[in-house]
């Protein structure tokens, strides 16, 4: 992401001046996405952003230990995806809330991020991130298509640029749980217990937006994109030999701020530098 | 990372080389750009684009098993192409251009 605002460099160079720890100095966090305050769209946006920024991350942590060179790059190319996707989202919420992307990104403790929880699972095995992709492209791919056609001029270009890159990360995570569930005992056996484990964080997916966005055209309404996510998810299981979870008890939280202990770790390290230098920039 | 280059590698068996072409923006005939290892032709193809075409370079690609390929032996590189060398005739080189023709 780009350099962080003038005024966190100002608040940093002030504190450098009067000879104290910069510590007094921190910029507080944007008073848009504190609890409670966030509007209707900045939340909507905030959620999509959330979603592809912490998904891209856990993606990027797969760099120089993926099975394979071609599918290290692979997995890079996804997270660059979903990065970018982030950074368009935080940028139309930031001009609602006058933030910059990286206020955003590196500035906002855990409880206020709006991620589905099924995003900062961690990573488990090579099955366990192809599931979850599969998963959460599977609803992607209708939402950004339904997207495009919003009648939010920015969030409509969004979608026409996500869609094609979702596209492809559903192609991709399919053709490999098709082959882990179709390959070998331990492939499957893998394979089945990564789609048992992250079934029950699948029904967060579908948690409403506000209505006002649905009913104006703004935001496609999660709900209606279940029956479309179900057809993609079904065809590809039974394609991968692997048995369809019952439909139980769904995890949710994260759309409200309420996370697993996963996400104070992951983002130690992904504001890291901004927390340590604050208003640092390259 | 395995070796997965020796004919009899585990990897080579899981996941044998393909040989990756591109045809470019502008040009008419795919290019041979470097080889992938994969699976199967789908994740060969998958790997080829993830891993040639992250900058733009291809509009199609094409992927042929390694091993699908006949080559010349090195050892016949005299015999084979040596002879051509003395026939620099068969270079259209010795054709006066009429003035009319302008540049070609």
């Amino acid at each position: 992401m780009g350099g962080m605002s003038r005024s966190a460099s100002a608040a940093r160079q002030g504190a450098g001046e009067a000879g104290v720890g910069g510590m007094l100095h921190l910029p507080l966090a944007p008073p848009a996405t504190r609890e409670g305050d966030a509007s209707g769209l900045v939340l909507a946006l905030l959620r999509r952003g959330d979603d592809a920024l912490i998904l891209g991350h856990r993606l990027s942590e797969w760099t120089g230990h993926a099975p394979l060179l071609e599918e290290e790059l692979a997995l890079a190319n996804i997270a660059l995806d979903f990065i970018g996707q982030a950074r368009a989202l935080y940028t139309e919420a930031g001009a609602l809330t006058g933030e910059t992307e990286d206020q955003i990104a590196y500035l906002r403790d855990a409880p206020q991020w709006r991620n589905a929880l099924i995003m900062e699972l961690p990573n488990g095995d090579f099955a366990f991130t192809m599931a979850r992709l599969l998963l959460v492209s599977a609803f992607a791919l209708p939402f950004w298509r339904a997207a495009c056609g919003s009648s939010h001029p920015g969030i409509a270009a969004i979608a026409a640029k996500a869609e094609k890159e979702v596209d492809y990360h559903l192609r991709h995570a399919a053709e490999w749980l098709i082959r882990l569930g179709d390959g070998t005992a331990e492939s499957h056996r893998r394979a089945q217990d990564a789609v048992d484990a992250l079934w029950p964080y699948t029904g967060e997916l579908f948690s409403p937006d506000d209505r006002a966005l649905v009913e104006a055209g703004i935001v496609p309404d999660p709900d209606g994109l279940r029956a479309a996510w179900a057809a993609t998810v079904d065809a590809t299981l039974v394609r991968a030999t692997l048995v369809r979870p019952e439909d139980g008890w769904m995890q949710s939280g994260g759309r409200s701020g309420r996370h697993t202990e996963h996400l104070g770790h992951l983002l130690a390290e992904l504001q890291f530098v901004q927390r340590a230098y604050p208003g640092s920039t390259w | 990372m395995a070796d997965t280059t020796a004919p009899d590698s585990p990897a080579s068996r899981t996941t044998p080389l393909w040989e990756v072409f591109i045809r470019s923006r502008n040009g008419l005939a795919h290019k041979h750009v470097g080889s992938v290892h994969a699976a199967d032709a789908t994740l060969a193809l998958q790997a080829a684009r993830d891993v040639y075409t992250r900058r733009g370079e291809g509009l199609s690609i094409w992927v042929v098993p390694s091993n699908a390929i006949v080559a010349s032996d090195p050892a016949d590189r005299e015999t084979l192409f040596e002879p051509t060398g003395s026939k620099i005739y068969r270079h259209p080189t010795f054709y006066e251009v009429p003035d009319e023709v302008g540049n070609m």
